[in-house]
């Protein structure tokens, strides 16, 4: 800290005998030696002898000790000071310019010298107060978030981007939701093949796929809807390393006037870039979903796909069937649609090389904690 | 559905430069999905030609007839063409035969190496082989014995046994039930190649029914039988071997060769998708009818198993057997799978072939019914076409007289009750306004045409699909035709104009700023299964009567043990703190945001049967909507081991009863706005899985949230838990969506700080004495924090002092230190009333 005290404080007397100080002199003295006071010489002299003195403190601690003794009430230049009113008038300005300059001297001498060693003892201390910075600073342990929970609110800030809204239904839904309303008759062999839970209570299933929130929202909202679903499905499968009995779709919906199947190919090349990067592009097969008609396979090509640029199957899609809109209460005459669906657990694996479904539902915190607060 | 190549190309004018890949991209841009291609010639590598047989010698002094041959290969074994010296134990050949003949270095399929050794004290330079060694088909009834001057001995053998052909194999969807023939892949690959195709089941005329039935047969249902076709042929060898021809086509298609008669009917099905039944006709003992079974009926199938039949399954019925329930007797489960008594015998002569047309709805009740599938049934559901019954018969008796003699007789039965035309209208512009493409009226009559259809009108299409496409019954059905046929690689990209949307909803936010605290907070999201089984809740402790035990079952699982969904987010996400400890992970905090399943207030009978060709009633989905299990979002956290780790920097902190509390808090503090999270109170609670004396209960207005704490020791071991594991659960449905914020001012002038302790009985919750002091203080408290905690011997047995610092300001002065007083004292004074505090040192 910058030592101040010295200011205002009587000088003690009890200086240090250092060889630069000036001579003491009798508070009574006569008018000449007040006149010797103020000459030029003298004033000269005791600048000088400050600037020597101030330039000689090695540290702060020296440099308030000079401080006194060269700005203090008995130092020279105050003591000029005081002899001033002493002198004729005429003489008092002329006297009183020089006192005063000099007195600016020395202080400037002090500021200055004081600033060098103030920043010299800043220095220091940084030096000092130096640590390890290596050293682990854990202290609050870190967590993460899922990488599909995550991936599935990045998918859906993709859309939602583009003005869609994220729709949600039961995940142990009404058949009629799961099944019927979308063209799956119960006889049809497509139905047989979804391999679904079914609950005790009759009429009732675990959802084997996110469209029967299509089907909810169809319901209960005109168009134009612009909507996905990402969710939690099931399907009786055993657990290996491509398979999950309880899995995670996303479906996205749209049903609009004048809605092509270019318009699914152009909102799927989006949301393939969005989750594959820029070179990203998408292919359509011919294929059959009871929903869709006409409906395709969707391929994903990018080019660091494990194992090398390549196509890689990633989910369905097609034109809403006209049944479906019209079960749900949509003239197909007015409007049309497309519906799309993947597995978020699958483009997990293919975005980021996830070779193993089990790492995916096992909860061990090795896997999640890869992926942090985002993925 | 296995198809080969050489099969294939009998039907499409497959060019034999075609590769591989452009095969697989032919198929696949039609819509049948390639599982694999397997290319044939390397099911054997290595060496395997033709060899003439020069000599046979039995050996000698060994039990078995083992024959030690001499075997021209030609230079393929020696470039001198020293014949080999191969050990057989075949019969079926003589001197002078071809037959293949693997050689040393060679291996057969199952990874089999050949090798020269010795046995049977002679050199055996290689191996004389059966159908099944090579992989061609399963016949092992000796060796292959090829065809006299089919090459010259030492040339490779592999084209003279089907090995040189490439095997398709395909995912056929359930539209496209033609596709499970060699008729049907056949006709897409000339389609996709634009090479002609050439119809086996137009090559013959087949003969039309006769007045006269082959054989009495009368069809009571026509609506599950709208056509039934029969054919007889008498005086066939039964012993008769089927063509090697037809059992490696068998073998490729992985239908077990059981004889002639059979294999016809096996092999039809597969070449033309005509499903077909061989009767022994000695063993049937009257004329046959078609009709539903009746209730009480039984039959045994082929596979031996006795089944109680349904009304709605249709049979076919032997007349001459007396059945006291119904005309004849089951002699057959229609369309699914025969009955024992009827079967082709081995001493079969006289065969009568079935080509029948079968409701599809009919036969997958059916087979669901009976948990039954057979590769009829199969293609029965995905629809057949009704017009190979004839030519399937004519091709049928064909075969059987040309391979095991016999005659046909010239009557043919042929019962059709055709159903009405299937007629679609299509507006000619609808492909273009569904998939975006300019199609031309011209080019969609053009593509529908050549998949079959006939086509008439202009701007309005009157479509007749072919027979084989029963799937053809909307416009939509012909729209994907169009763009199939087109190519779906020619439908341009571009994105539609959604109008301007909401976002995320308050709830969908709410979720990802809980999970986002909670990492933040220290914690590992988990996605568990949410099944779960008593077993669980009786872990847990739960009481018979609490609501948790009212669960949605599964009829299904995936595990007896786990039969049901969870009521509660606790089992499973403790099953996984589990394994984590388990895998040595000693830290574990973790948590879930799922839902949890509670049986619907009217959880009894069906819900109403709700219409599909156009929007069910609101009142109807309503009812239904009733049914549906309440699913509530909820939050848990489970803590065990240091939630601050220890370091270098201190001793690291065990996670405690508090931590819990507080992830509950953190919760509620990140789903609502201060004052909204003020309306929260916590009071101590007995909840089981919790430590009775350890387990905060959380409700906002009166309404329960969740709870939190320590959970019980008997839990932890029951669980196998890591001791003093903490855990809390929240309703996050039951915390209100707050209304906006409305912002506070916030005063620039000082705060007068006044710290107080109060001494209270130890029972008193912290929580009351606080909210008294709130109260007591009035308006001036900016905020009041609880400091320390303390009990001595000073206060005196069962008492404690809660220190709290108190802050006081104004917005619009400084306070005066009188003012602050003021406000204190009314605090303690509060704090007297409600609680007994007294002002400690008082």
């Amino acid at each position: 800290m910058r030592n101040h005290s010295g200011r205002n404080q009587p000088n003690r007397g009890d200086q240090p005998d250092q060889g630069d100080q000036p001579s003491r002199r009798d508070p009574a003295s006569d008018e000449a030696a007040q006149a010797s006071l103020l000459s030029q010489a003298a004033l000269d002299d005791a600048v000088a002898c400050a600037e020597k003195a101030f330039a000689a403190a090695v540290d702060l601690d020296a440099l308030v000790a000079m401080r006194h003794l060269h700005l203090g009430d008995r130092a020279p230049v105050p003591l000029a000071r005081r002899a001033i009113g002493s002198l004729p008038g005429p003489a008092k300005a002329e006297a009183g310019k020089r006192v005063n300059a000099a007195r600016c001297a020395i202080q400037a001498a002090y500021d200055a010298r004081n600033a060098e060693l103030v920043a010299e003892r800043e220095q220091r201390v940084l030096i000092e107060e130096t640590v390890d910075v290596t050293l682990p600073t854990a202290r609050r342990a870190r967590g993460a978030r899922h990488p599909l929970t995550t991936l599935a609110d990045l998918i859906a800030d993709t859309f939602v981007a583009m003005g869609y809204e994220v729709a949600e239904g039961p995940e142990v839904e009404l058949e009629w939701y799961n099944f019927d309303a979308l063209n799956l008759a119960p006889d049809h062999p497509a139905r047989t093949m979804m391999d679904t839970f079914f609950t005790e209570a009759p009429g009732l299933v675990l959802r084997t796929h996110t469209s029967p929130a299509q089907a909810r929202v169809m319901t209960t909202r005109k168009p134009p809807i612009y909507i996905v679903c990402p969710g939690r499905t099931y399907r009786t499968d055993e657990l290996d390393a491509t398979h999950t009995p309880v899995f995670h779709q996303v479906e996205g919906l749209v049903v609009d006037r004048g809605i092509t199947m270019a318009h699914l190919k152009g909102t799927l090349d989006h949301m393939a870039k969005a989750m594959f990067g820029s070179q990203a592009s998408t292919r359509l097969r011919p294929s059959y979903f009871p929903f869709t008609e006409p409906s395709a396979e969707l391929d994903v090509w990018f080019p660091q796909a494990k194992g090398g640029a390549r196509w890689i199957e990633w989910g369905g899609c097609g034109m809403v069937n006209p049944r479906v809109l019209r079960a749900c209460g949509i003239d197909p005459e007015e409007y049309s649609g497309f519906a799309f669906g993947m597995g978020i657990e699958r483009t997990l694996m293919f975005r980021h090389a996830a070779t193993d479904m089990r790492d995916m539902v096992e909860g061990d915190v090795r896997f999640t904690s890869a992926f942090g607060m985002e993925v | 559905m296995r198809v080969s190549l050489s099969w294939l190309r009998e039907h499409v004018a497959i060019d034999h430069g075609l590769t591989v890949a452009e095969l697989e991209a032919a198929l696949v841009r039609v819509g049948l999905e390639v599982e694999e291609i397997v290319d044939r010639s390397t099911t054997v590598t290595g060496s395997l030609v033709v060899g003439r047989v020069l000599s046979i010698e039995l050996v000698p002094k060994v039990k078995k007839s083992i024959r030690h041959c001499t075997v021209d290969v030609g230079t393929a074994a020696r470039a001198d063409g020293t014949p080999s010296s191969i050990i057989c134990g075949a019969q079926n050949f003589a001197v002078g035969d071809l037959v293949p003949v693997v050689l040393p270095g060679a291996v057969l399929p199952g990874d089999f190496a050949i090798s020269a050794r010795k046995t049977y004290g002679r050199m055996s330079e290689g191996m004389i082989c059966s159908e099944r060694e090579l992989g061609v088909s399963d016949n092992h009834d000796g060796i292959i014995v090829l065809p006299a001057g089919c090459a010259d001995p030492g040339t490779d053998a592999r084209s003279l046994l089907g090995l040189d052909d490439l095997v398709v194999e395909l995912a056929v969807t359930p539209d496209r039930g033609y596709c499970l023939s060699a008729r049907g892949v056949a006709r897409e690959l000339s389609h996709s190649l634009g090479v002609p195709f050439r119809d086996p089941a137009g090559t013959v005329a087949p003969a039309r029914g006769t007045i006269r039935p082959a054989y009495p047969v009368q069809v009571d249902d026509p609506a599950g039988c709208d056509r039934f076709a029969a054919r007889i042929v008498r005086g066939t060898d039964p012993a008769a071997p089927s063509p090697s021809w037809m059992r490696q086509r068998l073998a490729v298609a992985g239908i077990r060769s059981i004889s002639l008669a059979v294999d016809i009917t096996n092999y039809i099905m597969v070449e033309l998708g005509q499903p077909m039944h061989a009767f022994d006709l000695a063993s049937l003992r009257g004329g046959l009818v078609v009709r539903r079974a009746v209730t009480g009926e039984t039959m045994t199938t082929l596979d031996g198993v006795d089944r109680v039949l349904d009304p709605e399954d249709m049979v076919i019925c032997d007349t001459g057997i007396a059945n006291p329930l119904a005309e004849g007797t089951p002699v057959s489960l229609a369309a699914v799978m025969g009955g024992q008594t009827s079967e082709v015998r081995p001493d079969t002569t006289e065969v009568l072939f079935e080509a029948a047309h079968w409701d599809p709805v009919m036969v997958a009740r059916t087979c669901r019914r009976h948990r039954l599938s057979s590769e009829a049934a199969k293609r029965w559901e995905r629809g057949v076409d009704r017009e190979l019954c004839l030519p399937a018969l004519e091709m049928a008796v064909r075969l059987l007289t040309e391979y095991g003699g016999g005659t046909v007789d010239a009557d043919v039965l042929d019962f059709d009750a055709p159903p009405r035309a299937n007629q679609v209208i299509l507006a000619a512009d609808l492909p273009t306004r569904i998939v975006g493409v300019p199609y031309s009226a011209a080019r969609v009559a053009e593509v529908l045409t050549s998949i079959g259809c006939q086509v008439e009108g202009e701007a309005r299409l009157t479509v007749t699909p072919p027979s084989w496409r029963p799937d053809l019954t909307d416009p939509a059905d012909l729209v994907e035709e169009v763009v199939r046929l087109d190519g779906y690689d020619r439908v341009p990209s571009q994105l539609p104009t959604a109008p301007p949307g909401r976002g995320l909803t308050p709830g969908q936010r709410r979720r990802r700023s809980v999970g986002r605290a909670l990492a933040e907070a220290g914690c590992y999201e988990v996605l568990c299964y949410p099944f779960i089984g008593e077993a669980a809740l009786d872990a847990l402790g739960i009481p018979a009567d609490d609501q948790r035990r009212r669960l949605v079952r599964l009829r299904n699982p995936i595990a007896e043990t786990e039969p049901a969904m969870r009521t509660t987010l606790l089992p499973p996400l403790l099953a996984t703190l589990r394994r984590n400890t388990g895998r040595g992970q000693r830290d574990v905090a973790l948590f879930e945001i799922g839902r949890v399943f509670y049986p619907a207030a009217r959880a009894e009978g069906a819900p109403p049967v709700l219409p599909v060709e156009r929007r069910p009633s609101d009142a109807d989905l309503a009812l239904a909507g009733e049914l549906v299990p309440d699913q509530p979002w909820h939050v848990a956290a489970v803590l065990a081991g240091e939630i601050e780790p220890a370091g270098w920097l201190g001793g690291g902190r065990v996670a405690d009863w508090a931590d819990a509390v507080e992830a509950a808090t953190l919760v509620v503090a990140t789903a609502l706005p201060e004052l909204g999270a003020a309306a929260v109170t916590v009071r101590s609670a007995a909840y089981q899985p919790w430590h009775p004396g350890r387990c905060a209960a959380l409700s906002c207005d009166g309404v329960l949230l969740g709870h939190a704490g320590e959970l019980h020791p008997a839990v932890c071991s029951a669980m196998d838990l890591p001791r003093r594991t903490c855990a809390m659960e929240l309703n996050l449905d039951a915390l209100p969506l707050p209304d906006p914020v409305t912002a506070p001012r916030v005063s620039s002038f000082p705060p007068a700080l006044i710290d107080l302790a109060l001494v209270v009985d130890a029972g008193t919750p912290a929580i009351a004495v606080q909210h008294a002091i709130a109260e007591g203080a009035g308006d001036l408290l900016e905020s009041v924090r609880l400091f320390d905690v303390y009990a001595g011997e000073q206060l005196g047995a069962g008492r404690k002092s809660l220190a709290y610092k108190l802050a006081f300001r104004a917005g619009d002065r400084t306070l005066t230190a009188q003012e602050a007083v003021t406000a204190r004292d009314a605090a303690i004074a509060r704090a007297t009333e409600r609680c007994g505090a007294i002002l400690r040192g008082a």
